[in-house]
Order: C-alpha cells, then structure tokens, then sequence
C-alpha cells in the first residue's frame, strides 16, 4: 500500500530540523531511516501530515569515544553500529545488537535514534540502553536536555520525547564486565519473541527484557536475586515477574513468560563466562 | 508534487513526485524499470532490492524524494551488451531460480555481499540473505550460485 499523502520538508541541519518542528507543532513527524514509520505509513496506522526528514544530518552519524562514555549519533545506521571498533571494544553489547536487527537492508538505513524514538517494545536496542543506563541527548528550539533510559519509556509507542524534541546522541558506558543479548525469533529477520540483555558493570549485574511488557523493562527480580547471593540458574527462575507479555501468533504470553526464563539463564551464563 | 534528481544505472534523471510516492513506484512506474519487484507491503520481502549509494535497501520502503542526489542501481544494469553478468550467469547455471520473482531481489543483495565483504563462507552468504525471501528454491542452490560467482567476480578483479 502507498501511505496517505503529506507534506514533505528535508533538514540540512539539527537547527533547521528544530525550526521546522517548532513551525509544524504536533502534524509532524521527524524521518530518520524510515524503517519504523513507512512501514507504518504504508498500513496507514500514521498519518502524520508533515514529515520532516533528518536523514541528511550527516554531522548525527558518528560513534566516538568520549572519557567515561561512548557517543553514539542518533542518526547512526545499525550496520555502521555493528561495525563499529570503538563500540567493539568498549561496549560490544551494542554492536552485537545492532547487527541482530531486521537484516542488512534494514540496518543500512534504520538508525539507532529512530529504534529509540520509537518506543516499540519489541525493538532490541531499547532494552540493551536500558541495561546499561544509557543517557539520551535531547534538543529542542529552547535548549537541550538529558534523559535517562530509565525514565524514558513511558508506554506503548510513547517516551519522554516531545512532538519538537530532536534525539540528537546516544551515550553508553564503557563496560568493566562480560554481556550477553539472547534473540528468539521466528525468521532471521524478525523482531524478538522475547529477548534479554544482561551486563555485568562495576561489580554488579543489570538484565532487561524486550517484549515482555509495553515498555522494555528491567528485570528486577532477577536483578535482586544476583544482588543477594543467587546463581544465574537460581536467579533466571524471577524472570516472568511483573511482566505482562503480549500473546500473539507467534506465541502466548505464556509461551513467552517462559522463555524469558530461559533466554535469562543463558544471557546470565553467557555474560558471567566472558 | 516535489522535483528529484537522481542518477540511476548511470543514467541522470530528474522528475516531479508526490511526497509519498516509494522509489520502487517511481522506478517501476515513472522510469519504466520493472526488473525491481514488489512481494509485499510489509518490508519483509526484500523482492524490491536495489542497490542506493552501493548499499542494499528495500526501495518499497524509501520515499522517491528521499533519493535526490542519491546513486541508484537497479537489476537492469547488470548484463552488459547482453553478456549476463556473474550472478546471473551463475543462478541461471546453478538453477537458483524457479518462478524467478525473488531473483533481482536476491541477485541485489548478493552484489553488496560480495563487494562489500571479505570472503563469505556458506554461512554468512546465508545469514546475509535473511532479508530476502523465496518461496520456490529452498535457497540451497541461491547459496551456490552465489559461492560461484563470489570467486569468479573475485578472481576476475585479481586478473
Ligand atoms: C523488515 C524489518 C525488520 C525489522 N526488524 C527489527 C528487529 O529485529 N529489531 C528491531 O529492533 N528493529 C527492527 N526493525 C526496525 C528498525 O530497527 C528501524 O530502523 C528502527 O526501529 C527505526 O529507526 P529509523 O531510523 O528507521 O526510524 P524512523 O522510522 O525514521 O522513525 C521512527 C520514529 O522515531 C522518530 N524519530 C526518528 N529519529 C528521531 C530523532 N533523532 N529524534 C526524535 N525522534 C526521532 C520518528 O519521528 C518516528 O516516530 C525492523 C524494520 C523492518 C522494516
Ligand atoms: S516489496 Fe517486500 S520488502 Fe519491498
Ligand atoms: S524463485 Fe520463486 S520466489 Fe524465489
């Protein structure tokens, strides 16, 4: 299906993008990659009556080692993230996801501030910033701020962006342990039936979930069972807590409170081993 | 309507588009090159692959105005004076095709594997191809086909 018709403007800078956003208020909608909101626009589940593309932000697509941090551009493709040495060796959590996404066409243009943007539960990268207590650079015409992933999520397709707020960078730790990302899924290409991050930082160990609820969330049970002295077997069994699971063909939230189980045990053996 | 100007298989192009026309429409519609596919109105076929400044991507799922100023190529520009190039010699040798409807798509994003990787063994060929669909071959002889002309293009740029 071809999406309903729009308007189109194309940014040639982070300000111009900001200025088109503040003169077209709520119509509007930013495209980065396009790989989430087209395939929406074709089923006409959006509608949005302005796009303004940020496709061309070049000066967003960087991966740069900064001190404490990594930076991530949001308008970083997933195959550039993938192949990144610098994410490689300080944070290869994130490489590694990148390239779990969609498949090479996907990830030659969806990028990671649209997978963030997007707040779909189901989306990889989302989970991993949340294990790794990812800090989200945001600007709008009036200034910038910083979000953490933590606060970020706020529900199905909603985060804490506002209609005129640009993703403008991505910040990751530099990890001091091993990680794991377990993806269960359907065809190569598909999106996760359930996945799970786990990283072990600074002496401790963060595990979220993707899929498992309308929101990527942390998995706090398990997290508490490390803090107290259980194994990863042990721990792994707190996975489904709080979770609230979508059922679909793919399978039944029970189906998935299962694995959840299941993939957390081998994404805690597979972080504590490396 | 909005005015683009592309380069496609070499060639320079420029038209006027509607917003939301998709660049597989403008190049199937507007410019008549009908080899590019469309299998789906989900992004998951991967049938409509194109090449777009040398990477491959779903041309169902850019917009013809996100193209301006891009490099595209397309199935059409692969035979040269009618000699087929490579891949197509090597899928209409190994029989990597049945109905033939994947086969642009594939042969397309077969071409960014082999040019913008390393040598491939069965198993990267395969997870490279994880956006493509085919309903007919089983893809046992796509992999072939590809394991073929992956070391004659190769050992063609050493000659
Ligand atoms: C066939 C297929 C398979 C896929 N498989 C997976 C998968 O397995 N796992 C997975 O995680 N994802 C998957 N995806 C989605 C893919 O990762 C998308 O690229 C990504 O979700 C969105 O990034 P984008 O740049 O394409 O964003 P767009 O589609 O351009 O934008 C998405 C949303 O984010 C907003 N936005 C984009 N950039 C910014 C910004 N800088 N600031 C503020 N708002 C912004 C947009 O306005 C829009 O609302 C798949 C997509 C396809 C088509
Ligand atoms: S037509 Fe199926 S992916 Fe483009
Ligand atoms: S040959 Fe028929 S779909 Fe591939």
């Amino acid at each position: 299906m071809i999406p309903a018709s729009f308007e189109y403007e194309r940014a040639d800078s982070s300000d111009h993008a900001l200025e088109l956003l503040d003169r077209h208020g709520e119509e509007a909608k930013l495209l980065a990659g396009g790989h989430s909101l087209l395939p929406m626009m074709r089923l006409r589940l959006a509608t949005p009556a302005v796009l303004i593309d940020v496709g061309r932000l070049t000066d967003l697509s960087y991966v740069r080692d900064d001190g404490d941090a990594i930076a991530i551009g949001a308008l970083t493709c997933h195959e550039d993230i993938k192949d990144s040495d610098v994410l490689k060796q300080h944070c290869g959590i994130v490489a590694h996801t990148a390239g779990e996404v969609g498949d090479p066409q996907v990830r030659h243009l969806g990028t990671i501030g649209g997978s963030i943007a997007h707040g779909d539960p189901a989306s990889d990268l989302p989970t991993v910033m949340l294990a790794l207590d990812a800090q989200f650079v945001v600007r709008s015409s009036g200034g910038g701020r910083t979000l953490a992933a933590s606060n970020f999520f706020s529900g199905l397709f909603e985060t804490a962006l506002e209609p005129t707020n640009l993703l403008t960078e991505v910040r990751v730790p530099k990890l001091s342990g091993g990680w794991s990302y377990q993806k269960f899924h359907h065809r190569a290409q598909d999106w996760a039936i359930v996945g799970v991050a786990a990283v072990q930082h600074n002496g401790g160990a963060a595990v979220a979930l993707t899929n498992m609820s309308d929101v990527p969330m942390r998995a706090a049970g398990v997290e508490q069972a490390l803090a107290s002295g259980s194994d990863a077997a042990t721990a792994a069994t707190e996975a489904a807590q709080n979770t609230s699971p979508p059922s679909d063909p793919f399978g039944s939230a029970e189906y998935r409170r299962d694995l959840a189980k299941v993939l957390t045990r081998r994404a805690l053996q597979e972080a504590m081993s490396s | 309507m909005r005015r683009v100007s592309l380069t496609v298989n070499a060639v320079e192009h420029e038209a006027m588009v509607e917003p939301r026309q998709l660049l597989v429409y403008f190049l199937r519609e507007q410019l008549g090159l009908t080899g590019t596919n469309v299998g789906c109105d989900t992004s998951t076929c991967g049938a409509c692959t194109i090449l777009l400044n040398g990477k491959s991507v779903k041309s169902c799922t850019v917009l013809a105005v996100q193209a301006e100023g891009t490099e595209v190529t397309t199935i059409e520009a692969l035979a040269q004076d009618g000699d087929l190039h490579p891949l197509q010699q090597a899928f209409h040798e190994t029989h990597a095709l049945q109905c033939g409807y994947c086969t642009p798509g594939m042969i397309m994003a077969a071409l960014d594997l082999i040019t913008n990787n390393e040598d491939m063994d069965e198993d990267e060929i395969r997870t490279g191809l994880e956006g493509n669909l085919c309903r007919c071959t089983g893809y046992h002889n796509i992999v072939k086909a590809i394991q073929q002309a992956s070391s004659e293009m190769r050992s063609f740029a050493t000659k």
